[in-house]
Order: structure tokens, then C-alpha cells, then sequence
């Protein structure tokens, strides 16, 4: 029985016409179009997302230019934020941003490639069995726990070292520091992975010790990949907003010092972002800000590729 | 199906009391945990000369020359005896970076650091605490030449090692392990990954090297052996099961094990 079903499909599709049997469709060409059209249409969706968003943001952010007619160079250097006085002087915002993000990454660094070389080169073992866990941990814990945990802890610590209400850059510092610190120290692990056994193996061969080989051979092959890594720490530092927002103190002002009361771009819009009405100077003015954070993840990415190319130029040369 | 061989009939030669020696090695043993990958291998390598290992893959004998400069710490556990300059240095109080100055080592696959030429052969050397620029230039150029290699690269010492052809970059790594000086040179098939002409040249460049080098070579390669070595070792499954003068070795092998790889029935 199966046999005659087996030979009339034959027979059906071989006709003598062979334009016909080598043109038509079969089940093979079907699914190969629907997977293709699936994939497609995927892609596109993606695209459409984020290319609405980026219209969004951007339109909404240069209105504070176009319709509010504020100065761009006003917006970036003036010192003095208060919307509803139509005075829009980003500069306190942008400065806290950058202070707490390069702190935060100078900070975790070195901490972060200590624990990437314990890791991989001293004790691969306990770096795989119990740091790994850890830090995946650290990845994964809410920022608003970190937040919590910093005004709990770290702000009424400040308090009672430095004086004043605790609240300030220094706190942020200390939150955002173990906040990336996982997310450096996890990808130079896998760049110090990535360095061919094969270097150490000859620095060793050559008489080096295993500091020597670390220091001269595995870290400077490793470079663009540390790199890569401390700048994805910057970038999850400085588009931080809860965890940060819940210990800098929220003053829209210059930040005099360390230990004052200050804000970022991130915590001056989820702060603001409530009290204002849409289309007006104050509502336009934050959506400024968005644009200057969805700027500088460009510029970051950007930093990331720029980087991963001289790399590997560097390694083919 | 491989035949079986008696482990038990060995023909290793031993060499005159007068015979200077670099080094030898006395019931040496290799084990990876519970893999017993050597077996008492009892080796003398006579000084500027050439030893070659042979024999087919997995019969130990890379694992056997890693042992020499102690490359196999951390890997595998290694007991017996390794004498060189009447000293065991397999004893763990031995200072493992002083023996591998003394006893360089190349790789199966060239492996040039991603630095510059003249970076490349610094780097030991600046890790031993040598600091003088004029020295260490001098030594560039000597390295350079010993391993055949200072013509083709004079002109372009600050370009990176990575861009030299494959048998470049390897007479590189030999370059880069004379620049210390060493007594002994381990070569671990340094040809397996080169052409023939590349490996023509790396060849020359050993035989030079024998006048002020002892070396010792695990080729995979019978006929690079023949052409290069003095003496030959033919390890099978672990074992050192033969071992004479490279024109014994190949043209009246001792037993039966060895006659069978030289005539080609396996490996």
C-alpha cells in the first residue's frame, strides 16, 4: 500500500515537463520562505521599535530648542536648573553624571581585574565554582535593592564620617562602584579567557614568572577587552537612575564637593518626570536631558566597536 | 589493530663515562592523575648535539620533553630524576624559572607574542632584569642572526611579530629562547606546522645552533630526524623502547617494535 502511494507521488511530479519539475514549489522551498518571512518580520518590528524611539526621544528633546527657543549652549553650560522659571541650565546634571560614572569606574577597576586575574590565572578552580555564582548574583540583584541597601547603609555611614546629611556624589560613587563591579570584573574574565594559552605557555617557557606572564603578556593582550568591559560599566553607571537617585540627594545644583547634596541626569528625570505637563518648557526640558543620555549610550557603543576593531586589527597585523 | 609489543625487550643505548652530558633523565614517570603516560624513561642527551624523539601520537614523547623544563608543573605529576649539572631538578625546591633560562623551550605552534619583533626577544630578557638599551640591541641582533632570521627582518624590527610568515615567526620563537642563552634548547615538533620550505630553513638553522646548543627534538616527522639528529629515541605507548645513533636507528633497528615504525606499518 505504501509502496503505490510512494510511486503515484512520483509519478505526479515526474511529469515530462522539465521547466514544470524543476520550477515548482515543494515543501523544502515553502518552509525555507516561511522561516525567512518569520525572521523578516521579526528583524523588522526590532527596527521599527527602536528607530520610533530614537525619533521620539529626539524630536521631544531638541522642542526645548525649536519651539522653547533656549540656546543649545546655554542648555549645556548654564548652571542654574529651574524649569518652571524657564531657567534651563543643564550643567549640574551633566557634571554629577560624568563625576559619579568616572568615579564609580575608576573605583571598581582595579578591584574588578584583581578578582578577573584571581579567577582566571590563580585559582581557576574557586574562580569558576564559587566567584562565577557570585558575581552572576551581583548581576542579577534589582537596582533598587542597591538603592535601598545605600540609603540604609551607606548614607547614614557617610553621615557619621564626613558629616553634613550623607546624601551626595560619594554615596552614588559607592553604590554605582558595586554596582559594576560585577559587570567589569564578569567580561574581563572572559577577555583574560580569551588570551591564547599559548602566550603564557611561551612567557613561562621563556623564564618569566607567572607575574611577569599576568602583567607584561595576559593583561596587555587583554587590553581592548578590559577596556570594552570598563566602558559597559560606565555605561550601565551613567544611565543608573533608581539606585542613584535614592542617594545623591536630588539638589539640582552645581556640586561644590563630594559630600553635597547633587543630581544626575538620570535622577533629576525620574524625579522631575511626574510633576510636569506635556508640551511645556519643564516636560520638554527633561525630555533634553533623555536625549543627552540616549547620546552618550551612542557614544559609548561606539567607544565599544572603535575599540573591538583596533583589537583585533591589532591581533591579525 | 595496532600489534602488541613487549614492553619488556628495550634497546636504549647508554653512553662512555668521558661522554660529556647535558642532561639525562633516570626512571622518569609521567602521570596525569590516573593516566600513566611515561614510563621509567632513562635518557642521556649528550652535549651540542642533536637527540631527536620519535615515535607515533600519544606515545609520550611530547609529554616526556615538557618535562625537562618543568613545563608539565601544574599538569601532571612527574617523578624520577632529571640530572643537569649534576643537580636533580625535579626537585620542587629546584627555582623553576632559572631552569627554564637555562633550558629554553620550542612550541608545535609558532606562538610570537602580539608584540613587536624587537619586543618579542626584549621581553625575557627584560624579565631576567636586563635593562641596558645597548645590550639588549646587541642581543636582538645575535638572537636574530643565531636563528637565521636578522636578514629577512633588519628593516622592520618595530612591526609585529604577527605579521611574519609562519616559518618567520617560529626561527622568531627559536630566536626569542637563544636571546637568553640557554644550554639546552626543547623544540616540540617545531616543523608540524610549517611548509617545506619554511622547515628547510628551521632546519639549517638547528644544525648551526648544535656548535654552542644541545638539542633535544620531538619530530613527528621520520625523515627530519634522519636528516638533522645524531641520536634518535623511539617512544611507543609511554615507553622508551629504543634508543641509538640516528644511522643505526634507521637503517638496523634493534627489535621489532622499531623496525615496524621506520618500515611504516603504523604511527
Amino acid at each position: 500500500m505504501e509502496q503505490t502511494n510512494f510511486q503515484l507521488k512520483q509519478q505526479k511530479t515526474q511529469s515530462n515537463d522539465w521547466s514544470a519539475r524543476l520550477h515548482h514549489a515543494t515543501r523544502a522551498t515553502r518552509e525555507d520562505w516561511l522561516g525567512k518571512s518569520i525572521s523578516y518580520l521579526c528583524i523588522g518590528v526590532i527596527i521599527l521599535v527602536v528607530a520610533s524611539m530614537l525619533w521620539f526621544i529626539t524630536s521631544k528633546g531638541i522642542a526645548t530648542f525649536t519651539q522653547n527657543h533656549v540656546s543649545l549652549g546655554k542648555f549645556l553650560t548654564g548652571t542654574n536648573w529651574a524649569p518652571d522659571q524657564g531657567k534651563i541650565g543643564a550643567l549640574p546634571m551633566i557634571v554629577g553624571s560624568f563625576a559619579v560614572t568616572f568615579a564609580a569606574a575608576i573605583v571598581a577597576t582595579p578591584f574588578a581585574v584583581g578578582t578577573a586575574i584571581f579567577m582566571t590565572e590563580i585559582s581557576p578552580n574557586k574562580g569558576r565554582k564559587l566567584l562565577q555564582p557570585v558575581i552572576e548574583l551581583l548581576v542579577g540583584i534589582p537596582s533598587v535593592v542597591y538603592g535601598f541597601i545605600g540609603l540604609a547603609v551607606v548614607v547614614p555611614f557617610m553621615r557619621s564620617i564626613v558629616g553634613g546629611s550623607g546624601f551626595g556624589i560619594i554615596s552614588a560613587t559607592f553604590v554605582l562602584f558595586v554596582m559594576v563591579l560585577p559587570t567589569i570584573t564578569s567580561m574581563t574574565v572572559d577577555s583574560l579567557r580569551a588570551v591564547p594559552r599559548h602566550f603564557k605557555e611561551a612567557s613561562l617557557a621563556l623564564g618569566a614568572t607567572r607575574w611577569q606572564t599576568v602583567s607584561r603578556v595576559i593583561l596587555r593582550s587583554a587590553t581592548p577587552g578590559i577596556l570594552t568591559a570598563v566602558i559597559f560599566g560606565m555605561a550601565r553607571a551613567f544611565g543608573e537612575a533608581l539606585a542613584v537617585q535614592m542617594v545623591i540627594g536630588n539638589a539640582a545644583i552645581m556640586p561644590k564637593n563630594l559630600i553635597s547634596p547633587a543630581s544626575t541626569l538620570t535622577s533629576q528625570l525620574t524625579t522631575g518626570i511626574g510633576d510636569t505637563i506635556d508640551g511645556t518648557l519643564p516636560n520638554n526640558a527633561l525630555w533634553s536631558l533623555a536625549l543627552i543620555l540616549l547620546l552618550m549610550s551612542l557614544f559609548f557603543n561606539a567607544l565599544v566597536r572603535v575599540i573591538a576593531k583596533r583589537g583585533q586589527l591589532k591581533h591579525e597585523r | 589493530m595496532l600489534k602488541q609489543y613487549s614492553f619488556d625487550k628495550t634497546a636504549v643505548q647508554t653512553f662512555a663515562d668521558n661522554t660529556p652530558l647535558a642532561m639525562k633523565t633516570e626512571n622518569l614517570q609521567v602521570f596525569y592523575g590516573a593516566n600513566h603516560a611515561m614510563h621509567d624513561a632513562n635518557l642521556e642527551f649528550p652535549k651540542n648535539q642533536i637527540t631527536a624523539l620519535i615515535g607515533a601520537s600519544g606515545s609520550g614523547k611530547s609529554t616526556y620533553l615538557r618535562s625537562l623544563n618543568r613545563m608539565n608543573d601544574g599538569i601532571a605529576t612527574v617523578t624520577g630524576k632529571i640530572w643537569y649539572h649534576q643537580v636533580d631538578i625535579n626537585e620542587p625546591t629546584v627555582n623553576i624559572y632559572e631552569i627554564r633560562r637555562h633550558i629554553g623551550m620550542v612550541f608545535q605552534r609558532p606562538n610570537p607574542f602580539a608584540k613587536s619583533i624587537r619586543e618579542n626577544i626584549i621581553y625575557a630578557l627584560r624579565a631576567n632584569g636586563l635593562k641596558n638599551k645597548a645590550e639588549l640591541e646587541e642581543r636582538v641582533e645575535k638572537s636574530l642572526r643565531g636563528a637565521a632570521l636578522w636578514d629577512e627582518v633588519k628593516d622592520s624590527l618595530d612591526k609585529s611579530a604577527l605579521s611574519l610568515s609562519g616559518g618567520q615567526q617560529q626561527r622568531l620563537c627559536i630566536a626569542r629562547s637563544i636571546a637568553m642563552e640557554p644550554d639546552v634548547l626543547l623544540l616540540d615538533e617545531p616543523c608540524s606546522a610549517l611548509d617545506p620550505i619554511s622547515t628547510v630553513k628551521v632546519e639549517e638553522t638547528l644544525l648551526e645552533l648544535q656548535k654552542k646548543y644541545t638539542i633535544i627534538i620531538v619530530t613527528h616527522n621520520m625523515q627530519q630526524a634522519a636528516r638533522v639528529s645524531s641520536q634518535c629515541a623511539f617512544f611507543h605507548l609511554g615507553h622508551v623502547m629504543e634508543y641509538t645513533s640516528t644511522g643505526t636507528m634507521f637503517s638496523n633497528p634493534q627489535i621489532p617494535v622499531t623496525q615496524d615504525y621506520i618500515a611504516g606499518s603504523f604511527g
